[in-house]
């Protein structure tokens, strides 16, 4: 009779790396007990550039567009930390113009990252009509990037001792072309007629209501509820263990923020609060990202308020490590040495080592930073916030279904860029 | 933040042995550990209420096998200006430092607002290996593996110690200073073999900036006197 009855054993497969949901190249290997996930396995690497290899090997400066594309979500937010370990160990700080500009930035990536995981988040579970909302909104702010510093994406904006250059008095409107009507134009320029700050300033008073129309189409969703209310439970004591910063951290219910904790530039000077969640489910970590949005537009807009009122500089104006203006390239030799000087050969950092961290959209982003007194760094190691919560996929996931993979998965926030480096 | 002098103290007072150095710069405590007393100490870092270290935030790697070389040797041109290189070095002088892997902690406590680095620095006459800290932190289990894949330190105690960034057969340890940065082997297509096929690289390696050690009249030496 033993014959008759079917051998039951568990079934292994691949999710991805091809797959829509893994976010980039996850190969991920689960092992299920019919519906139900026993085992997963994550497999990076698969976008493994060696970026901090590649660092030691060049100037400092010439490393800062690389971290772009660590992250390539929050560009400038990279930019950031490696910025502050290098001005740590240079013993600089920036003009506080510069430090403004950089936290608004900062919080423009936020808004950036967050859109763009809020449209993933509710494409993976099935809503298409988010995407297209969120993208709307990424449009602008991707405007305002290109505006400061001339790219969309890769800015390589952010410098030691400051930032490249001022905010421009003068919006880029569009110009007339045979796709788009006159009236189209005039339409897409209305909120284009002032300056940058005049632009952003416009931005922040529209997006609270559009985060309205997200909630409307999710919060309280029957659907949505159902796939991300008690999904990828983690607790506050082993979130805390398992490494896990920012809103994977708060959703948890730990208020540990480093903006309010260990302020870095201007943070203690602002106001806003820190939202956190009490589960740690999926659900609480939409929850946290989504109040985090209108905290980061209250933050835009004390930056904005303040930029208007005081100009000044953006940059140090020690020429050994800043650029000197063009202007002065011209007319002054010494200026012009300078400038040979620090596009080739850089510029020399103090034997040390520091480690410089910043609130990041996904956490913590570290980087440590080892100098041996050269013009380029001896080691720079990427603390990248993604790392520990794809490393902990395994165990938020195990015992829940199938289609719970994919919920929990882009509740992580993750991006390849970062984990792989 | 908690003052890292304070913290400094209580650690004295309350870990006695096993602590070669401890330096605190730039605000940031940095303990060197002795290999053996890594996880003694760990777990009262972790455990005793004045230290509360609760989040292992970073596992690194160093290879200090270059440390202070510099591939062009400079010497001061003016008082006020950047020095002038004048020779570049042919011959690799020997290793300034004589442990040349170390594995680098950072440690951060939520409660306290405070953080520590630790340093094992592995003796250069044993094999390459230190405990794991994976039983006090699980955080670590990633960041191990990621130190084992790029520079080959064995850790311990570790479940499942296998390679996470490299690919599939991978050989050698890319992050090590001696692995060349254009590596080592490139991957192709074969038409006739209708499979990829690993080759030695045919590229060369371009330095297009010399590294180069400036101690320059603008950093202050540790005497406070500025070179001329």
């Amino acid at each position: 009779m033993a014959d008759n009855i079917p051998e039951i054993r568990n079934y292994v497969f691949n999710f991805g790396p091809q797959h829509p949901a893994a976010h980039g190249v996850l190969r991920l290997i689960l092992e299920v007990d019919g519906e139900t996930i026993v085992r997963a396995d994550p497999h990076v690497g698969l976008l493994h550039r060696a970026t901090e290899k590649l660092a030691e090997s060049k100037p400092f400066n010439h490393s800062i567009g690389y971290m772009d594309r660590l992250d390539y979500v929050s560009m400038m937010c990279n930019e950031h930390g490696y910025v502050l370990a290098i001005e740590k160990l240079l013993g600089i700080t920036p003009p506080v113009r510069a430090q403004y500009i950089r936290v608004m930035f900062d919080e423009i990536t936020r808004l950036l990252n967050h859109l763009l995981w809020l449209a993933a988040h509710s494409l993976d579970n099935g809503g298409m009509a988010v995407f297209l909302y969120c993208f709307r909104e990424r449009e602008d702010l991707l405007d305002c990037y290109e505006a400061a510093s001339g790219a969309r994406m890769h800015a390589t904006y952010y410098r030691p001792g400051g930032v490249y250059r001022d905010l421009p008095d003068k919006m880029p409107q569009f110009q007339p072309s045979k796709w788009q009507s006159a009236k189209d134009i005039a339409e897409l320029n209305e909120t284009r007629q002032g300056s940058l700050l005049d632009f952003i300033w416009d931005f922040t008073e529209r997006f609270p209501s559009r985060v309205d129309e997200y909630e409307d189409l999710l919060t309280n969703n029957r659907i949505w509820k159902q796939r991300t209310v008690d999904i990828g439970i983690i607790s506050a004591e082993r979130a805390i263990a398992m490494g896990f910063t920012g809103p994977m951290l708060r959703a948890s219910g730990v208020a540990w923020d480093l903006r309010k904790k260990q302020p870095y530039e201007v943070y203690d000077k602002l106001d806003f609060d820190i939202p956190v969640g009490t589960k740690g489910d999926c659900y609480d970590r939409y929850l946290v990202r989504v109040h985090e949005m209108r905290q980061s537009n209250r933050i835009i807009r004390q930056c904005v308020e303040w930029l208007r009122k005081n100009p000044g500089p953006v940059m140090i104006d020690d020429y050994k490590i800043a650029v000197p203006p063009r202007e002065e390239m011209k007319i002054s030799m010494e200026a012009m040495i300078h400038h040979f000087k620090n596009m080739t050969e850089g510029y020399c950092v103090p034997e040390g080592e520091a480690y410089a961290a910043i609130e990041h959209p996904k956490g913590e982003f570290g980087v440590y930073l080892v100098s041996d007194g050269a013009n380029k760094p001896y080691r720079l190691k990427v603390r990248a916030a993604g790392f520990p919560h794809l490393a902990g996929l395994n165990e938020l996931i195990r015992g829940y279904m199938i289609a719970d993979v994919v919920s929990t998965l882009s509740s992580l926030d993750i991006v390849f860029g970062e984990i792989d480096r | 933040m908690t003052d890292a002098h304070h913290l400094l103290s209580q650690i004295q007072s309350c870990i006695p042995a096993g602590i070669e150095t401890a330096v605190i710069a730039l605000d940031e405590l940095t303990l060197e550990i002795q290999p053996e007393k890594l996880l003694e100490i760990c777990l009262k870092l972790r455990d005793e209420p004045d230290f509360d270290f609760k989040m292992l935030v970073d596992v690194c790697g160093v290879d200090y096998l270059h440390y202070g070389q510099d591939d062009w040797q400079t010497q001061s041109a003016t008082l006020t200006g950047f020095s002038r290189g004048v020779m570049q070095k042919l011959e690799q002088v020997e290793p300034a430092k004589s442990n040349r892997f170390a594995v680098v902690y950072h440690l951060l406590s939520l409660n306290k607002n405070q953080r520590i680095r630790l340093r094992v620095n592995l003796p250069d006459h044993h094999e390459l290996m230190v405990d794991s800290v994976i039983n006090l932190w699980p955080s670590a289990n990633w960041y191990e593996r990621e130190v084992f894949d790029l520079f080959g330190i064995i850790f311990k105690g570790h479940p499942d110690l296998r390679r996470i960034l490299t690919d599939y057969g991978f050989a050698g340890h890319p992050f090590r200073k001696d692995f060349p940065l254009i590596g080592k082997v490139e991957a192709r297509y074969d038409a006739a073999l209708k499979s990829v096929v690993y080759e030695p690289v045919s590229i060369e390696l371009r330095i297009l900036e010399p590294k180069v050690i400036r101690r320059d009249n603008r950093y202050p030496d540790e005497e406070g006197a500025s070179h001329g």
